[in-house]
């Protein structure tokens, strides 16, 4: 069988260069580190420098932001050579990718984004994770979206579709609780009951992150996931909540945008490790 | 397989003209002009940050709001190809040197190939630079038959406008002052180790290593050099290839052809 996902069930933090020096100055408080894989597909130079130091003193998570695996389109099968060749070299102890699509047409549009849900489209993103799956010889983890639209031909719910998805090809299922906030207020939903009916025994690892608030056209707020700003108070409530249901979950803090100094994402860090070890210890009890 | 709702999307990303793709909602019904344009913004805005970060100095020259203008108009003519976006603006150089607005500017392109050699150079393959003594071993007979690996680093950006000094001053790492010398500069680009560095190439410096990257044999390419400038100086372009790192290995002569000039 695959390499399974194996990340620390502790918290970690999305890797910014800048970041660097302070990061390799002291031991951490922070379990691993994740970078995104298109970062790191140079032949050389800084970024792998840094990336085989912080590998050696850190757990490590590669998250693909480029695969396109909700696309209808053929796999890229020279990105996914890319990937094997990354994973290969620094054998992260996980491997995760998005449930939307980024590349159409040969144009490259770098963003996540959404596809209807249906049959025809299960059975499709299936075939990718397997193929993705097989080309890398491990276990990958598919994220829920964020999304700001819904396709009126879809038919199957969210939820659903990525239980499936995870029953069908075997892959962990990546659970960013954000993007739950962002959909629902954006969908004119509940976050709540969307994650009581997630799959959370596939979840092998949790994202929180931050988002801005804006409007629609109807004046309806339209959340954006941004990445940019502190983890909100109600993602922060439905993390712990999540978290009461599962145990200790490997915990990335995203922050892409704005980047703050090292010592303030710490922060964010070490707040979610104190609501995963309240957790573990009501779990022990 | 048919993907109708991806090639009505991906067509409406890039051109805000076109009707927002069929099939998409939104709860409250009022749509979807404005959850749409989220997609949009993202994809365009992301892609003219990208752009920003590689060409910082260009876009200092021109300034932001001329720079996210000119951007706008190559991501939308010329999206990328590749998830590697480290790479995405190789050819905005091109692009600037026919983008009318930017004419008055006719050294900007230049520059702008400056900027994405720089990042060339940054993601090129690691080698370790080959020492001095290695040259001082060679058999002075036969010397000008070797052939000078050159570091996978290296860049060469051949200029008739003074790109280094406009560059250099836009960077910071000169003080902005009138350019007296206004004349044709080559820059060197390379990262022997791990800081990218630029530095300027004396006469017929280019040629020089432009011809040994190609592949020739040292006299070869310092026959190119004289016939670009008859000031070159084959002893200092030597010891500065050496000194700043840039010979990643020497191969060993094959049968002579010709002698050392």
């Amino acid at each position: 069988m695959f390499r399974t996902s194996s990340l620390p069930a502790c918290t970690g933090v999305g890797f910014k260069p800048a970041h660097f020096h302070d990061i390799l100055a002291a031991p951490q408080p922070v379990g691993f580190f994740e970078v995104h894989a298109e970062n790191y597909m140079g032949a050389g130079g800084p970024p792998h420098a840094q990336l085989g130091a912080l590998r050696e003193r850190y757990a490590l998570s590669v998250h693909g932001v480029g695969l396109s695996i909700g696309s209808m389109r053929p796999l890229d099968r020279d990105h996914l050579v890319r990937l094997k060749t990354l994973c290969d070299r620094y054998a992260p102890e996980s491997f995760s990718e998005h449930l939307a699509w980024s590349s159409h047409g040969g144009v490259y549009f770098n963003d996540l984004l959404p596809l209807p849900y249906t049959q025809q489209t299960l059975a499709r993103v299936a075939e990718h994770i397997d193929e993705a799956q097989t080309a890398l010889g491990r276990q990958m983890l598919l994220e829920n979206p964020s999304t700001y639209i819904r396709f009126s031909e879809s038919t199957i719910a969210e939820v659903d579709f990525l239980a499936e998805i995870s029953k069908r090809t075997g892959c962990g299922l990546l659970l960013d609780i954000n993007n739950v906030f962002v959909s629902a207020k954006n969908h004119g939903t509940q976050p709540l009951p969307y994650l009581e009916s997630f799959p959370l025994d596939r979840v092998k690892e949790i994202h929180l992150g931050g988002h801005d608030e804006e409007t629609d056209d109807a004046g309806a707020p339209l959340l954006i996931d941004s990445h940019g700003s502190p983890v909100s108070p109600a993602v922060w409530m439905l993390y712990a909540h999540a978290i009461s249901r599962t145990g200790a979950i490997p915990t990335l803090i995203e922050w892409d945008n704005d980047v703050p100094d090292w010592p303030t994402l710490r922060a964010e860090a070490i707040a979610a490790q104190d609501i995963l070890s309240d957790a573990s210890r009501a779990s022990a009890a | 397989m048919p993907a109708p709702f991806e090639t009505s999307f991906a067509e409406a990303l890039l051109d805000a003209d076109r009707p927002i793709p069929f099939g998409i909602n939104a709860h409250n019904a009022a749509v979807s002009a404005r959850r749409f344009a989220v997609y949009r913004n993202n994809v365009v805005a992301g892609l003219v940050k990208a752009l920003k970060s590689r060409f910082a100095v260009v876009e200092k020259i021109v300034g932001e709001e001329f720079f996210a203008a000119m951007a706008r108009v190559f991501v939308k003519e010329q999206p990328p190809r590749s998830p590697l976006l480290a790479t995405y603006g190789d050819d905005l150089p091109a692009f600037i040197a026919r983008f009318e607005p930017a004419r008055g500017l006719p050294y900007l392109a230049d520059v702008a190939r400056l900027e994405a050699a720089r990042t060339r150079s940054y993601h090129a393959a690691d080698a370790t630079p080959l020492g001095a003594e290695h040259f001082a071993a060679l058999d002075a007979a036969a010397v000008g038959d070797i052939h000078i690996d050159i570091h996978p680093s290296t860049e060469v950006v051949r200029s008739a406008y003074p790109i280094l000094t406009i560059w250099a001053m836009n960077s910071g790492e000169r003080e902005l002052a009138p350019i007296e010398n206004w004349r044709g500069e080559d820059a060197l680009v390379s990262r022997p180790y791990l800081e990218v560095e630029v530095r300027m190439l004396p006469p017929g410096g280019a040629a020089f290593l432009l011809a040994l990257a190609a592949g020739r044999r040292l006299c070869e390419a310092a026959e190119a050099a004289l016939a670009d400038d008859p000031d070159f100086d084959l002893t200092g372009n030597l010891a500065e290839l050496i000194g700043s790192g840039l010979v990643r290995d020497i191969v060993d002569p094959e049968p002579k052809k010709c002698r050392p000039s």
